[in-house]
């Protein structure tokens, strides 16, 4: 039960896009094709909940028992730049299309907050190692929701008459807005 | 030294050397076999991954290259040398590009043009002026001298002449086409480096009034037309060139009473 509400309290309440502000230039920058946006967001769930198994028995098994708390973002850090690395070497062999759709983004998820900000939240919530993995899967799904959604807006957007001074960037960010303001709705179901 | 220090530093690289470690099995596990040749070409590339090529990026254009799919001289950054290279890699004859460049349509410059009696206060930007009653310039096609042409070319490669007309630095230009683009007549056209025949006018207005409006105009008159078999149709009083058609040993260059159309060498008028 109690891993349920941690699932659903990541990917929805407390939206790691939408609630926390954390991946924001993924979301921007990947949400202008549904198709790549769906891509992206699955491969930085791949990496979510690799690096909160990772993360977890660093912290837990490695940096805490020795007293060494204090190295936990430059460790975390390592972590997930050998992650991502990893998950590029995994991607271009499994499937070339979806490599090369990619392109620059995979390596940029190494900067997305949003995968340390998974790590360190979890350390901060004292989570299990089970509930960590849930954690991941949670905050990797709500990632991929926010992200489909505001790609199916954008797409839309194209096909819509909007007013020169907003096109591009301007409504993007409004309806980003609008989109955190709407997830705001869900505070307190949990 | 403190000892935590020492710990930290210890901790930090010895995590680092497991990871680059593991990284490195993984890559051996996981290479994927790729065609040599696409590296190869990858590295006579620019590498500024600017796009120009139509594909994202450097990389992608060196793919598609290897795959068939790119032309050889599809790298408008590289020119003609990369070109080369690339087809001496590939084994393929490569199709020389010819260089294109930005053409001026408009003689009507300060000493042809015919002024407005009313004076345009403004920003000085072609963009602006158009709006503003089409500018200083009776015509209403012609170039409105404001240097939007000038101030958009990234290359340095045009400017102002003291006779209120942009003029190309062809060494200087890349035949990025921006100038073309920031136009608001659409006066400048990019051409191939080796065409010569041009239209210099713009000016779609019947003979009486090209004349009250310009020195240079195109009064549309025709002449260049019937004689030139094809190769000049006259479209509302004003003479378009077909090139596939053109001959420029029948256009009689020398009956053009204002001397629109012409031929020109080197940027300099005939």
């Amino acid at each position: 039960m109690e891993l349920i509400v941690i699932f659903i309290s990541a990917s929805i309440v407390n939206n790691f896009v939408l609630s926390l502000f954390l991946g924001i230039c993924p979301f921007i920058g990947v949400s202008n094709k549904f198709s790549s946006a769906v891509s992206m967001g699955l491969a930085t769930t791949f990496v979510m909940v690799i690096t909160a198994m990772v993360s977890w028995l660093l912290y837990f098994k490695l940096l805490l028992p020795f007293h060494l708390t204090f190295l936990q973002i430059p460790a975390f850090i390592l972590v997930i730049a050998a992650l991502v690395q990893f998950v590029e070497m995994v991607i271009k062999k499994v499937s070339q299309p979806l490599y090369r759709a990619l392109g620059i983004f995979l390596p940029l998820i190494t900067t997305n907050c949003a995968i340390l900000g998974l790590a360190l939240l979890l350390v901060m919530r004292d989570y299990s190692f089970v509930e960590s993995i849930v954690f991941g899967l949670g905050s990797g799904a709500g990632f991929i929701l926010a992200l489909s959604i505001m790609a199916g807006i954008r797409e839309e957007l194209e096909l819509r008459d909007v007013p020169k001074a907003f096109q591009g960037a301007p409504i993007t960010l409004i309806v980003a807005g609008i989109l955190a303001l709407a997830f705001m709705g869900f505070a307190g179901m949990i | 030294m403190d000892m935590t220090i020492i710990i930290a530093i210890a901790t930090m690289g010895g995590l680092g050397l497991i990871f680059a470690g593991g990284l490195a099995i993984a890559d051996k596990k996981l290479r994927v076999e790729e065609n040599p040749l696409i590296a190869q070409v990858n590295e006579i590339l620019p590498n500024a991954n600017c796009g120009g090529c139509g594909y994202a990026g450097c990389y992608d254009f060196a793919v598609n290259l290897v795959e068939g799919k790119a032309k050889v001289n599809g790298c408008p950054v590289g020119g003609n040398d990369v070109a080369q290279e690339v087809a001496i890699l590939m084994g393929v004859d490569s199709e020389a590009s010819v260089k294109i460049v930005p053409r001026i349509l408009c003689r009507g410059g300060n000493k042809e043009a015919i002024k407005k009696a009313a004076e345009y206060y403004g920003p000085l930007s072609c963009k602006a002026m158009a709006l503003v009653a089409g500018g200083q310039k009776e015509c209403s096609y012609g170039c409105l001298g404001g240097g939007d042409c000038v101030n958009v070319c990234t290359f340095n490669a045009m400017f102002m002449n003291e006779n209120g007309l942009p003029e190309v630095i062809e060494d200087l230009c890349t035949g990025c086409g921006m100038c073309a683009k920031a136009c608001p007549r659409d006066i400048i056209e990019m051409h191939p480096i080796d065409r010569e025949v041009f239209v210099l006018c713009k000016n779609h207005d019947d003979p009486k009034r090209s004349k009250e409006v310009c020195d240079a105009a195109c009064i549309g008159c025709g002449i260049c037309a019937r004689k030139s078999d094809g190769g000049v149709e006259m479209v509302n009083f004003l003479g378009i060139i077909h090139y596939d058609k053109l001959d420029p040993e029948k256009i009689p260059f020398e009956k053009c009473s204002t001397g629109a159309i012409t031929k020109i060498h080197n940027n300099s008028l005939n």
